[in-house]
């Protein structure tokens, strides 16, 4: 399974801008590297990020093989409701992975 | 086969992963029209953050953020990010919304040589706005399998 690190508040004031970060660990295989045979290596990348709270996106990222292996992204959200912030990666080779974390709005 | 073409048949397959390898700023503009179809693109409100001098091209860590309200009436929609020199022009396209309450996006990207990048923002009046960044990279992303 792969690892997930999230970085996300627990807890914040209602309408405060909070700043998500999300770290997944991929090889990110540009599919132009040559490996020691000389062969390219298969492209394995992760081709998209998305976020959800309470199941209403919030922010999508289409990556490219120009990402850094094990891609890391921040961005912000408005802490409307109490809830739930999904996290889903999904990519080459059947990548896909899910994180959640709760967040609690007063 | 005499041994004259046969050099000269090597010598192209040679050459064939490196074209493989190479966007142009002509495929960066391309990329780009791609996105913003005939609008026109104005610099300004746009802050590509990214070190000007890299020492390691695998992960340059680049921060992306546009002046905007991100209110429902004028937010920004899109975040794209373009390069130059790497393999293919995308680096990545962010979607936002006024949900997002702040336009910024950061991540890590690879860079395969010293040049130019571009970022374009969306708004959520159709415009286009940019910014962009000459960097130098000192150790390219690395082309070939560690061992």
């Amino acid at each position: 399974m792969a690892n997930v690190l999230v970085n996300a508040p627990k807890t914040a004031k209602r309408g405060a801008v909070v700043e998500i970060k999300a770290l997944i660990l991929h090889p990110m295989e540009t599919g132009f590297r040559s490996g020691t045979n000389g062969q390219f290596i298969p492209r394995n990348i992760v081709e998209r990020f998305t976020a959800t709270w309470n199941d209403a996106e919030i922010f999508s990222m289409d990556m490219s093989p120009a990402i850094s292996a094990n891609p890391f992204v921040s961005f912000f959200a408005v802490a409307a409701e109490s809830g739930t912030i999904r996290l889903r990666w999904t990519g080459d080779q059947d990548f896909a992975v899910e994180e959640q974390v709760a967040i609690a709005v007063e | 086969m005499d041994r004259r073409r046969f050099l000269a048949g090597t010598a192209a397959i040679a050459v064939l992963p490196f074209d493989r390898a190479s966007a142009t700023p002509e495929a960066m503009a391309e990329a780009i029209k791609k996105v913003v179809g005939d609008s026109a693109v104005t610099e300004g409100r746009v802050r590509l953050d990214m070190p000007p001098l890299i020492e390691n091209g695998n992960t340059v860590p680049v921060l992306v953020s546009v002046e905007s309200p991100m209110t429902v009436a004028d937010h920004v929609k899109a975040i794209h990010v373009f390069n130059e020199k790497n393999p293919q022009p995308n680096v990545f396209s962010a979607r936002l919304s006024a949900r997002n309450g702040k336009a910024s996006v950061g991540t890590r990207i690879k860079l395969g040589d010293s040049q130019k990048i571009v970022a374009i923002a969306e708004t959520s009046d159709g415009r286009f706005w940019s910014a962009s960044a000459d960097v130098i990279v000192t150790l390219a992303a690395c082309l070939e399998e560690s061992t």
